[in-house]
């Protein structure tokens, strides 16, 4: 079984199943295009195979590994089998010392597998040199793992510069990796990590790991070190990264709620390395395989299905607008005038987002708000509740809680104003996702424990 | 004193460089003898303790006896002083290397290695810049220590400005004998200073700049 680990069924489209959780999607009156950000695409599984073309993911076989110390008596990772489809993210969970990053440890061989062997893509690479391999996937740990004397160029140079690469094209490739984890090259390629905050480390981490464009990425609790709200964003970022890269990326975490907001795939591990259930988020929340699982993944699994929900997959609603420059008396009348015409949409019908000469939103009123105002405050509202298209539902409904409002601006691309989302349509989404069934489960990549492990899950 | 001084300022300016020359000299070889050893030896936790205690007694050593105890194997002149200076040069600067070494976060090592770093690339590009700072702090102690050192060096009729102190010593009360042992140890106290602000000096240039205090 293990010998064909990747054939053309190789589960790669969850599309189907992220649209059927997420309530009342079809009818998105803006017309907002519900944008599949999950990583793999639908244009991956219509060509039927991994497309793995150019540096686009590989697809990595563990067969059967195993990682004994000496003097030890169970292995830390025990007869591990274990198939990571092309272009996904895998996230690898569980308590710790359950040998998930042992196991991601053994991937690059900064661990070395006591036994069994490891296949990227067609190749394997168990005894391949280590240090060449270690140039074909990245590596991202806690903190980016920064060299502290070299400055952040110096910092994301430094495999392409290993490569060989000359270095006009090294200085060309850090500037267009600083663009991509959204960091101004003018401003940061000459700095060292200690003049950056902990979420700016981890971003450049994440661009070193992709400097020479490797087909695999592997991260070991990439966020573990930053703050909630920065994490957040971080993660949000990593899935629009990864929904243009396409790599494959293998992800350990102890949090479950990141492994859900990431991951194709969920790997829940308990101790020895014993891989306990291996599946999407979807069937992990909705069948957990045991009690173990169960336990893991805590109480309100419904509530983690919202993470699973983006906000451009559920209903976004639309809402009276006003041009700033119009002025308050402008925008009190055009909300008089649809409130009078019963055009005012429901939910929002007292209230008007008043957006800039690019469409983005500054401030957000009632119409007792307005009598009052003679003029809009120069200034934008920083408070206003937005949340992006790309976020999830999670996210959305935080957003609402920490402002008290019911409602939240859905902004776009360039923060552009899209629509607003209620409380209501989370709601849904939350009791759809109680009452969806499995019937679109699509079949689970391969991964067992083939060796002789003694299972001792509690 | 100032007659003196005047008189045999040559001979003093001479001895005061054959001195400076012996120190530098012995500091460099002794700092690459100490990088090269730490490196060898901080990856482990055993040699790194057998590494500490031998600075910690070696330090004890006499310098004086050390360099008499050389005279019958090695015979006399620069041959003994340059081994006596550089074994007790490279005692702190040994125990720093280790230090720094060490204290590179594991952290830090692992992310090189992980992004396709030999062993060697490692050490040379990530834990010995890293570790730079706290070595040079132990080649600064070293300097000023086998500064004075050095002048044992006379003992063994090798180079320096020792040949002032123990030829005023041996005569004290004689003509000019106090005068050629204040000159001596001044000299040393001079070079002393000047090369520890030489080495803040190569500090400063040397240290980059993301980890400088």
């Amino acid at each position: 079984m293990p010998e064909n680990p990747t054939g053309p069924a190789a589960p790669q489209d969850r599309t189907p199943q992220t649209t059927g959780s997420s309530a009342g999607a079809a009818t998105a009156p803006t017309g907002a295009q519900p944008t599949d950000t999950q990583p793999t695409g639908a244009d991956m599984s219509s060509t039927g195979a991994p497309a793995d073309a150019g540096s686009q993911g590989a697809s990595i076989l563990l067969r059967e590994i195993t990682k004994a110390y000496p003097g030890q008596k169970k292995p830390a990772v025990g007869g591990l089998t274990m198939e990571i489809p092309a272009g996904s993210t895998v996230m690898l969970v569980g308590p710790s010392g359950c040998g998930k990053t042992t196991t991601l440890k053994m991937i690059n061989r900064l661990i070395e597998p006591t036994d069994g062997s490891i296949i990227m893509g067609d190749e394997d690479i168990t005894t391949m040199d280590a240090d060449k391999l270690r140039r074909r996937i990245g590596y991202v740990i806690q903190a980016g793992g920064l060299f502290p004397h070299m400055t952040v160029a110096a910092n994301i140079g430094i495999v392409p510069k290993m490569l060989g690469w000359d270095k006009q094209r090294i200085a060309d490739r850090v500037d267009e990796l600083l663009d991509l984890v959204s960091l101004d090259p003018g401003t940061y390629r000459g700095r060292y990590p200690k003049e950056l905050s902990g979420g700016q480390q981890q971003r450049i981490g994440v661009a070193r790991a992709l400097a020479a464009d490797p087909p695999v990425l592997l991260m070991d609790e990439p966020f573990g070190a930053v703050d909630p709200i920065t994490r957040q964003r971080l993660q949000d970022e990593l899935i629009s990264i990864q929904a243009e890269l396409k790599k494959t990326i293998v992800c350990v975490t102890h949090d479950f709620d990141e492994a859900v907001k990431l991951g194709d795939w969920i790997a829940i591990f308990a101790e020895g390395g014993q891989l306990v259930q291996y599946d999407s988020p979807e069937q992990i929340l909705k069948h957990p395989a045991n009690d173990f699982v169960e336990n893991f993944i805590g109480s309100g699994a419904g509530l983690k299905q919202l993470t699973l929900s983006r906000v451009a997959d559920a209903e976004v609603r639309e809402a009276l607008t006003s041009p700033v420059d119009a002025g308050p008396a402008a925008a009190l009348e055009a909300l008089r005038t649809a409130q009078a015409a019963g055009t005012a949409p429901a939910g929002t019908e007292d209230s008007i987002v008043v957006l800039d000469s690019r469409q983005r939103p500054v401030h957000w009123f009632s119409a007792r708000q307005l009598e009052r105002l003679s003029a809009f405050p120069d200034r934008p509202d920083e408070d206003l509740p937005v949340v992006g298209e790309r976020a999830s539902l999670n996210d959305a409904l935080d957003t609402m809680l920490v402002s008290s409002t019911s409602n939240a601006i859905v902004t776009g691309g360039r923060d552009r104003f899209l629509g607003v989302i209620g409380v209501e349509t989370v709601m849904d989404a939350i009791t759809s996702a109680r009452s969806a069934g499995a019937e679109q489960a699509p079949p689970s990549p391969l991964g067992e424990n083939t060796g002789p492990v003694e299972v001792t899950s509690p | 004193m100032w007659d003196y001084l005047v008189d045999r300022l040559p001979q003093i300016l001479f001895a005061g460089w054959q001195h400076f020359s012996l120190v530098v000299q012995c500091l460099i070889l002794a700092t690459a003898l100490s990088i090269v050893l730490a490196a060898l030896v901080y990856r482990s936790g055993a040699w790194t303790s057998v590494a500490n205690s031998v600075t910690a007694i070696g330090l004890t050593i006499p310098s004086f006896a050390l360099i008499g105890l050389l005279i019958a194997p090695v015979g006399y002149g620069v041959t003994p002083a340059v081994i006596v200076v550089t074994f007790f040069a490279t005692l702190p600067i040994l125990r720093n290397a280790v230090v720094g070494l060490s204290s590179v976060p594991a952290a830090t090592v692992e992310s090189a290695r992980g992004i396709g770093m030999s062993r060697m690339r490692t050490l040379l590009t990530v834990e010995l810049p890293m570790a730079w700072p706290v070595i040079l702090a132990g080649i600064r102690v070293s300097a000023q220590m086998v500064m004075g050192i050095a002048a044992v060096a006379a003992y063994a009729l090798g180079p320096g400005l020792g040949g002032l102190i123990f030829s005023g010593l041996s005569r004290l009360g004689g003509a000019n004998s106090l005068e050629s042992v204040v000159v001596g140890v001044i000299g040393i106290i001079i070079l002393a200073l000047l090369l520890d602000l030489i080495l803040v000096g190569i500090g400063r240039l040397t240290t980059p700049k993301g980890i400088r205090a």
